[in-house]
């Protein structure tokens, strides 16, 4: 049902199924209906225009009536077509259910010859066929469907080896069923809804097809025609009298593309990842909509000031960041930490506007870049800043690098992107950018494809790829967590002599205490997109505050701290787009008390320090 | 790389014998006396004995056909009757015709379909992405042979800004800008479907694209938007946009039979229909297996392209 009310909701869908009703209904009422006899000929009445008395559509160069003809040539266009169809979906299933079901040898044999037939062009195979058996409908009707059991072959037999490894096929099996019964009440109904599927997206196909074949002359023969055959003999009088060709083309044209909208609409209505509006390609900057005040400018070298960032997926608004004010100074390191879904991730993409949009937008507060805003700024200011000024370190990098260029190259281009830089100087550049990030023999890696490097070795390039314009700030997201424990030693070693060296101010985010323990001059922590501690590493982590904070410190396993139960958080972080009043993390927290799931809870404490609860661990 | 190459074209070989053996079999449906068939109303009974011997129809038919396949082997297609000339010669010259008019719609369809899907996705849900998937619905939907026609009453019949058809003017004809005044509407017509085609396709592998992380990478680097959509995004997109565009040279290939009809363009495709209709089964099965050889070969540039895009497939 749902199904159905996706399929009209789509207009376009809707029109292609109102006009093919419409058409369905027509032909099959056509013998009913008060028409002459198609083939009756009159050659003093040949080549009458449309409205003409008594002959609606005129008549062709028989002075027989286009009306009639049309009609009747429609009926055989539709029948011959579905036909071929289920003739085609029929020996195509069966042949892709056998192969997938039995697989091994059987499955090799078959699909061999179905490959070979796929490799002709279709219309080369389907003329062979006419040539053998004659012109003639029935024989076109034979080809076409021949040329499309490869299709359906195909298809079938790889939903089919898909269903054949289940449970319930091994059940039927140790039931005692044979082969024929597991197929036929097993397998085939699974499978059927998917034939049926392809035949609506064929069947258009087909009918296009015969009537080709027809049209060049090898399928009806006259006097029977079909709309193809209408076309073919209409031609010799297109210059001097079209509209006997314009008639029967014009219904193969709307016949072909109602089904087409029609098959559109069904593909679409199934397919889930369409319904969700996930296939829709993010914008060059986050879209911006802020309401509320904008904070003033500090001077901070960067400042995230109360910025809040939805997704706004259909109806549903998901507040990932809800009011996170965080800020560094040159030769900072900041940590923020908190666990998946906490908002940390989309509060460092919001700042250069690469929340990927849509769903995502940023409604309220600002980012100051030594004191000017970036959101809502115009999109060559940002990109301008974007890995010049603020550059982004990111996790996983096999999918943040790209897979088809060399990593030289794409070092090359962000010095490029910049800065009026030759190609020979960018790519003196880039090896000395790898030897920055310790990668031996930088001059042969420079022309590695990133799939030819190792995760660490990848991690570095990303890293030299943010540094590659001396930037004022550095954003990493997760840039260890992809990597093992030795290889995430050396990077963070790596991120901690060049702050050191340079005086970068870097945003580091984790879920790692023991990382932020390690690099971090000051720590934020994040749940439910809010910032519930933050103050000096040393002290959240001698005396952390927040019960998530001490919790989440006690995740942490400590080498050489003996065997001790690893207090792992019950529950989940809640979903983001109906948060309950009051304090997020109330659900989950041991010390919970009737004021925390009522109360707005706000960020308080005496500075450096800060703490979101009402009865928090420590006094701040 | 000239390894891959070598590799491919061998594994090409049982597609190619394949071929040989589907059209054989399919020719051996032929009803009744085949002698008789394949020469139709040319028949005398002497050409019936000539061909009979010369089919070595007395012969089992395992041997007939390794007779057959070895005179192809040896360039030897069968003589054609209707015309009374070698097959492969009359197939090659047709060929020629039929190449470059479905080469001319093939790079057309190509160039116009990827430009169309890359706009289409950069403006997804703006008025030329709108715009693009309208006329690419109306493109699909068009018979070739139609459009073909329609375009000949519009541009030749009523403007008179292009000839009706053939290849090359009657009189005073004959140069390339005469061929390219002959080929502008029916590569045009025969290109419209596959367009349309692979515009949607190529809409949806970008759409695909843009969403990667490393596209987000680019941004954040500070890519201009138009490299980041034309070199990241395109780039990436073409490794499955090009087999898409592999699948459609079949289509073009096809479609050429009714564009050479409407057009009276001398292409193989209206020298196998014609065949088709006097009977002239050997100039009928030369042609097939010709053609079908040729985009097998076709398909391995393809895949060698393909291997040249993308550096993470095995060469």
């Amino acid at each position: 049902m749902t199904f159905l009310r996706l399929l009209f909701r789509n207009r376009l869908a809707a029109m292609g199924a109102v006009v093919l009703v419409a058409i369905l209904i027509l032909v099959l009422i056509t013998p009913l209906l008060p028409l002459q006899n198609p083939d009756t000929t009159a050659t003093a009445d040949r080549f009458q225009k449309p409205f003409s008395d008594g002959h609606l559509l005129g008549t062709d160069h028989l002075g027989r009536d286009l009306l009639s003809r049309l009609l009747h040539g429609t009926r055989l266009s539709l029948a011959v077509g579905i036909a071929a169809a289920v003739i085609a979906a029929t020996i195509g299933s069966a042949i892709g259910i056998v192969a997938g079901y039995f697989g091994g040898r059987i499955d090799n044999v078959i699909m061999r010859v179905v490959d070979m037939l796929m490799a002709f062009p279709y219309i080369l195979l389907a003329l062979a066929i006419v040539a053998a058996l004659g012109p003639g409908l029935m024989n076109a009707l034979i080809a076409v469907a021949a040329v499309n059991v490869p299709f359906f072959a195909r298809n079938i037999r790889g939903i089919t080896v898909g269903l054949a490894g289940r449970e319930f096929i091994d059940a039927a099996r140790l039931a005692g069923m044979g082969h024929t019964r597991i197929i036929l009440t097993e397998l085939l109904p699974n499978v059927l809804p998917v034939i049926i599927i392809a035949m609506s997206t064929t069947v258009g196909w087909m009918i296009l097809e015969t009537a080709g074949l027809s049209f060049l002359g090898l399928g009806s023969q006259p006097p029977q025609a079909d709309l193809g055959s209408m076309l073919g003999e209409a031609r010799s009088a297109l210059i001097s009298h079209p509209h006997t060709s314009v008639v029967p083309g014009i219904m193969i044209f709307l016949i072909v593309m109602s089904i087409n909208l029609l098959g559109d609409g069904v593909r679409d209505a199934l397919d889930p990842r369409l319904r969700s509006g996930a296939l829709s390609r993010p914008l060059p900057t986050t879209l911006v909509d802020r309401q509320g005040d904008i904070p003033a400018a500090t001077d901070d070298l960067l400042a995230i000031q109360n910025l809040q960032t939805q997704f706004h997926v259909g109806k549903r608004i998901y507040r990932a960041v809800g009011g996170v004010s965080l800020a560094v100074k040159p030769g900072e390191c900041l940590g923020v930490i908190g666990e998946s879904g906490s908002g940390k991730s989309v509060t460092a993409l919001s700042v250069m506007g690469l929340v990927a949009s849509p769903p995502g937008v940023i409604t309220g507060g600002a980012v100051r870049f030594q004191g000017h805003d970036l959101i809502g700024a115009r999109y060559e200011t940002l990109r301008q800043k974007r890995g010049d000024r603020v550059a982004y370190i990111f996790q996983d990098p096999l999918s943040t690098l790209h897979p088809l260029y060399r990593v030289g190259r794409q070092l090359a281009e962000a010095i490029q992107s910049h800065h009026k830089v030759s190609s020979a100087e960018a790519r003196t550049r880039a090896i000395s950018l790898l030897k920055d990030v310790r990668i031996p023999n930088a001059e042969s890696r420079v022309d590695n494809y990133p799939h030819e490097m190792s995760g660490g070795m990848r991690q570095r390039v990303g890293i030299a790829m943010a540094l590659a314009n001396e930037p004022d700030v550095i954003i990493a997201d997760e840039p260890t967590t992809a990597l093992d424990v030795t290889v995430q030693a050396q990077i963070l070693s790596l991120l901690y002599d060049l702050r050191r060296d340079r005086g970068l101010a870097i945003i580091f985010i984790t879920h790692d205490f023991g990382v932020v323990a390690q690099l971090c001059d000051r720590v934020a922590v994040m749940y439910a997109g809010r910032i519930v501690e933050e103050g000096p590493t040393d002290a959240v982590l001698e005396a952390p505050a927040h019960p998530y904070t001490k919790r989440l410190i006690a995740c942490v396993p400590e080498l050489g701290g003996g065997r001790r139960a690893l207090a792992a958080i019950p529950g989940l972080p809640p979903v983001v787009d109906d948060l309950p009043p009051g304090c997020a993390f109330a659900p989950r927290c041991a010390k919970v008390q009737d004021a925390c799931r009522t109360q707005e809870v706000t960020l308080a404490g005496a500075a450096p320090r800060a703490v979101r609860c009402l009865f928090p661990e420590e006094a701040l | 790389m000239g390894g891959y190459i070598l590799k491919r074209l061998i594994s090409a070989i049982p597609v190619l014998l394949g071929i040989t053996i589907i059209v054989f079999l399919i020719m051996s449906l032929i009803p009744g006396d085949p002698a008789t068939a394949i020469l139709g109303s040319y028949a005398t009974p002497e050409n019936v004995e000539k061909l009979n011997r010369d089919l070595g129809l007395d012969k089992p038919m395992v041997q007939r056909y390794f007779i057959w396949l070895s005179n192809m082997l040896t360039g030897d297609f069968g003589r054609s009757y209707s015309l009374n000339r070698p097959v492969i010669d009359e197939v090659l010259e047709r060929f020629n015709a039929t190449l470059i008019l479905a080469g001319t719609a093939f790079v057309l369809c190509s160039i116009l379909g990827v430009l169309a899907g890359v706009i289409s996705a950069a403006r997804q849900y703006g008025l030329a992405d709108k715009a693009i998937t309208f006329i690419v619905l109306i493109g699909i939907s068009v018979p070739s042979f139609f459009l073909g026609m329609m375009m000949i009453l519009a541009f030749a019949v009523n403007l008179r800004w292009l000839p009706v058809s053939g290849m090359f003017a009657i009189y005073g004809g004959g140069d390339l800008p005469d061929l390219i005044n002959h080929l502008i509407m029916p590569a045009l017509a025969l290109a419209a479907v596959a367009t349309g085609v692979i515009a949607r396709l190529s809409r949806s592998a970008m759409l695909e694209v843009l969403r990667q992380d490393y596209i987000r990478t680019a941004r954040a680097k500070g890519v201009p938007e138009r490299r980041v959509i034309m070199g990241h995004g395109l780039r990436a997109a073409m490794v499955s946009i090009i087999p898409i565009l592999g699948i459609q040279a079949g289509f073009v290939l096809s479609g050429a039979v009714y564009i050479e009809i409407v057009f009276q363009w001398p292409g193989v495709g209206r020298m196998l229909v014609d065949a088709i209709l006097k009977r002239d089964l050997l100039l009928v099965q030369g042609g097939v297996v010709f053609v079908a050889a040729c985009y097998v070969l076709f398909n391995i540039a393809v895949d060698v392209a393909q291997s040249l895009l993308d550096p993470r497939i095995k060469t």
